[in-house]
């Protein structure tokens, strides 16, 4: 498929080559192991592809879902994609040829000043694969900075990030301590116990976990600063339309899952991890960085810059042996939050603030209190009268996903469900959503 | 091109196209009950000043980055030789599938009973990539090649430490790709370089040194970064194996391969494949990607979970390995990526990866032939999946490699990738893929013959191309030096 040469024309090619047959290009490969049999089937055309992949997509079809925790479903305008697929953009590559490639580079300037802006942040990258392995590659270069040894990551930070971030530091010297926390948040109680001259840094993801927001992250920060550690911050980028952002209480490295700026949730990927330092830590910074320079005419141009820290050119000594970023998914970040703006951040966020505290209150009123009485932003726990892994399957009947039944993380939270309610639900789907779980419970 | 008033930028920033209190998409208002956050939120942890975000109307947004897409050169428009990345056609049904409203949809964390189609595909991609490499177990979890690099290398790692074996040393040929290292080194590994003998061969006397009971792998590019398949491949891989250290093959360069030969019939034991290569899907200006891994059977326990398993009709997430060396996406992969990639198996079929195969290697050797009479450092080949050649002795008047790739951009092609492999000396790697028709490599090899008469005739010309891209070169030791990494409103 897709290949122009008529047969004429290959056997035109062979000659120019100087070869009799196709075959005596392949000397070099074993005979006995050229073209094995496959056990594989033969090609579809492009309609029977279509009727194939329409009738596996159909299969799970549902109507709405509450299921938050590391990756949400927000609306995503339809210029966002219509202007990233274009060819243009999704059809280059890594763009080494700055002359040819100033549109891929331009955009990723500008999702890197939006990313700096959203942080409060100096200085940020052109994106790593994901929240989870961003949240890694910080822990690292956090260790490389500080040249200690311990990173301080508590369980309200997501259990899968946390496990990434396990498989990245197994090797490399340096050691996770898991802090336990009760109540839903972190104690600086609990930091102060295990703080000390080894720490390279804490981590903390704010909102967390179960959607409570980090209350003590100042302090926090000034324990781990005066112990001369980093704070690395992981954030909810819809929620810092609202809450507080990591640069004004001093993070040293803000991450982020980018997925609820423009990413469909597909099943978990491709998302795109933003990271974002103060600009003293740039230079042990992992992935691409894009800088602005002038061409030979005094033009303004764009660039891949800071390259001495990269694989390609320190080879085992690099910062980290990314080669990409997560391009085409920071563009539609960069269009999504062109597309916003300023005043759309902030009321995206505030609609997600209303809707959540909506459903928090009324399933308050029918017996579903909330697990933790923190303040939240579009997601919580609530306790639930009837198991919740049992409440997920009957409402899955009814083409809902009730959210996610903690218990498979956390065993003391066996009776609580993790809610998220985003701007895309309305009050009667919310209303609705109550009485099937009343329903249930009864 | 798009030129604004003021001559020194060809394309406005976004931010600077920004007017205070302008909007680009409305939001519905609330339909519930107003709740005041000051009422739950402390004030030090709500945010004071917004986000500095562009201010700019929808068809200010679509304007800008349409303008700005035109200024990229890509597949879409332009032949894009680059050398190892294997630019090859994207078909755009797969980008709309992988868009399917039902697909996009899909929160990752679903139980499985809701996810029965996804996984059939994920499985299916696992099985087509079992068949096509002859490996005994895949995982698609990795973001990227580089990450899928470094899911092998822990997984080989793992595999040696089960058995109680401390083997801490990665053997990489010299001609490797820097991420080779680089992955070794990111899972505390030692990375020691192997020496290629001046044909680009793997030097074996070097290889016999530097195995040893302390090696834990071998890793290899097949076909090499030269676009040569190894002809010693069977002898290096015995000699691995007698030392009891395990064969790693970097699937970079896998188009001229699949099909033809199964990388584990010829023994290796772990293997990584880009899917944006071989697979067909769109590299993005740089991601994403999806790197799947695959192994042999002695390997598979310790694969990142979770794995996609089938019992009887069902699809499940199975995270019940207990020797597996965890997770390495916050999820389960880039699946939209490997939705594509699906798309494009199933669209290829069994023989049409052959033909893809037998076609890129056809179209490299035709380039290399047409080539040939203008670098007299030509290799005799026969290549696989590109030609490399030198541009020493090719150009005169002190004009290099560099500025023949910057001049290529003028004739209307990208230009091939460059000193790279470091052991040619002014290396270009040029890759032409199965896609390019014949017409397409004439005119480029008529490109390549013009660019050489220039050389002699108007060297300045070539010295100082780019003349016709949106910009001229640019000052890369200006950007390092003194760096500006985001807008900041004066």
């Amino acid at each position: 498929m897709f290949v122009p040469h008529t047969e004429g024309q290959k056997k035109e090619m062979l000659r120019t080559i100087g070869v009799r047959s196709f075959d005596d290009l392949l000397e070099g490969l074993p005979k006995d192991l050229i073209r094995p049999p496959l056990d594989l089937p033969g090609s579809m055309s492009e309609m029977e592809l279509v009727r194939h992949m329409e009738e596996l997509a159909k299969r799970d079809h549902l109507a709405q879902s509450y299921l938050g925790a590391g990756a949400y479903e927000h609306f995503v305008p339809t210029s966002v994609w219509a202007l990233a697929l274009r060819g243009e953009f999704s059809t280059a590559y890594t763009p080494y040829q700055a002359e040819a490639s100033q549109g891929t580079l331009q955009s990723i300037f500008e999702f890197q000043s939006m990313v700096c802006n959203l942080f409060e942040m100096e200085a940020a990258n052109a994106s790593l694969y994901d929240g989870a392995s961003a949240a890694a590659e910080a822990c690292l270069m956090a260790a490389k900075h500080t040249g200690r040894s311990e990173v301080l990551v508590p369980d309200t930070v997501h259990p899968q990030t946390r496990q990434v971030i396990e498989t990245y530091l197994k090797h490399s010297g340096v050691r996770l301590n898991v802090l336990p926390c009760r109540g839903g948040v972190l104690e600086p109680s609990t930091v102060k116990k295990v703080l000390g001259a080894g720490t390279a840094a804490l981590l903390v993801q704010n909102p967390n976990f179960f959607g409570c927001l980090e209350i003590h992250v100042h302090e926090l920060s000034k324990l781990v600063h005066e112990a001369g550690a980093l704070l690395i911050a992981s954030s909810y980028p819809v929620a810092l339309g609202m809450i507080v952002p990591p640069g004004e209480y001093g993070a040293d490295i803000a991450v982020a899952e980018g997925q609820p700026l423009g990413l469909p949730l597909g099943y978990g990927g491709p998302y795109v991890g933003l990271f974002a330092c103060k600009m003293d830590l740039i230079r042990k910074t992992p992935g691409r960085i894009v800088g602005q320079t002038v061409d030979q005419e005094g033009k303004r141009a764009f660039v891949l810059t800071l390259q001495a820290r990269e694989q390609h050119i320190r080879r085992e000594k690099a910062t980290s042996n990314i080669c990409t970023n997560q391009a085409l998914c920071a563009l539609a970040s960069t269009i999504h939050m062109s597309l916003l703006g300023k005043e759309g951040l902030r009321r995206l966020a505030d609609l997600n603030f209303q809707k959540a505290h909506y459903l928090a209150g009324e399933l308050e009123k029918r017996g579903f209190p909330r697990t933790f009485d923190r303040p939240f932003f579009n997601e919580f726990a609530v306790k639930c009268p009837v198991p919740p892994d049992r409440i997920e399957e009957l409402l899955a009947r009814e083409g809902v996903l009730a959210g996610l039944p903690l218990g498979r993380y956390f065993p003391a939270l066996k009776d609580s469900l993790l809610i998220c309610v985003t701007e895309i639900k309305t009050r009667g789907d919310m209303d609705a959503f109550v009485g099937l779980l009343e329903n249930v419970c009864r | 091109m798009p030129i604004t008033g003021d001559r020194k930028i060809v394309e406005e920033l976004i931010f600077e196209q920004s007017v205070s209190g302008r909007a680009g998409i409305p939001l519905p208002s609330s339909d519930v009950p107003r709740t005041e956050p000051e009422t739950s939120i402390p004030s030090a942890l709500r945010r004071r000043a917004p986000a500095d975000w562009p201010e700019v109307s929808e068809p200010q947004v679509i304007r800008h980055y349409t303008r700005l897409s035109q200024l990229n050169y890509c597949i879409d428009t332009h032949f894009y030789p680059l050398g190892s990345c294997t630019m090859k056609h994207n078909p755009k049904v797969n980008d709309r599938m992988a868009m399917l409203p039902d697909f996009s949809a899909l929160h990752p964390l679903r139980p499985h009973e809701l996810s029965q189609g996804v996984l059939e595909i994920l499985y299916e991609v696992e099985r087509w990539l079992r068949e096509l490499c002859g490996m005994d177990a895949f995982t698609l979890q990795p973001s990227a090649g580089a990450q899928g690099e470094l899911t092998g290398i822990l997984v080989a790692r793992a595999y040696h430490e089960s058995r109680g074996e401390k083997r801490t040393k990665v053997l990489i040929p010299d001609s490797a790709h820097g991420t080779n290292p680089a992955s070794a080194a990111t899972a505390g590994l030692e990375a020691v370089t192997v020496r290629s003998r001046p044909d680009g061969q793997v030097d074996l006397d070097d290889l016999r040194a530097k195995l040893g009971s302390d090696t834990a792998l071998f890793m290899m590019t097949i076909p090499g970064t030269l676009g040569v398949f190894e002809p010693q491949v069977r002898e290096i891989v015995d000699l691995v194996h007698r030392a009891g250290a395990l064969m790693y093959m970097d699937g970079a360069n896998l188009n001229a391969l699949i099909g033809l030969l199964r990388p584990g019939d010829l023994g290796v034991d772990v293997l990584h494949v880009n899917v944006h290569k071989t697979f067909s899907t769109p590299h993005g200006g740089g991601g994403p990607g999806a790197g799947p891994v695959g192994v042999k059977k002695a390997l598979e326990p310790f694969l990142p979970v979770p794995r996609v398993v089938k019992e009887g009709h069902v699809y499940r997430r199975n995270l019940d390995y207990p020797s597996s060396i965890g997770k390495v996406h916050g999820f389960q992969g880039n699946v939209g990526i490997l939705i594509r990639t699906y798309c494009y198996m199933r669209l290829q079929g069994a023989e049409g990866f052959r033909e893809m195969s037998e076609n890129a290697i056809l179209a490299a050797n035709y380039l290399r032939a047409k080539l040939a009479p203008l670098f007299p450092k030509m290799p005799k080949g026969p290549f696989m999946h590109e030609v490399v050649v030198s541009g020493e002795g090719a150009f005169a008047n002190g004009v290099r490699t560099l500025d023949a790739a910057k001049r290529l951009l003028d004739y209307g092609f990208y230009a091939p990738t460059v000193y790279f492999p470091s052991i040619v000396h002014e290396a270009m790697m040029i890759e032409p893929t199965e896609n390019e028709s014949r017409e397409t490599l004439d005119d480029f090899a008529a490109a390549m013959a013009a660019i050489v008469e220039e050389s002699l005739t108007t060297p300045e010309k070539v010295k100082t191309a780019p003349h016709t891209t949106p910009v001229r070169r640019l000052d890369e030791v200006k950007a390092a030096r003194e760096p500006i990494l985001r807008y900041r409103r004066d």
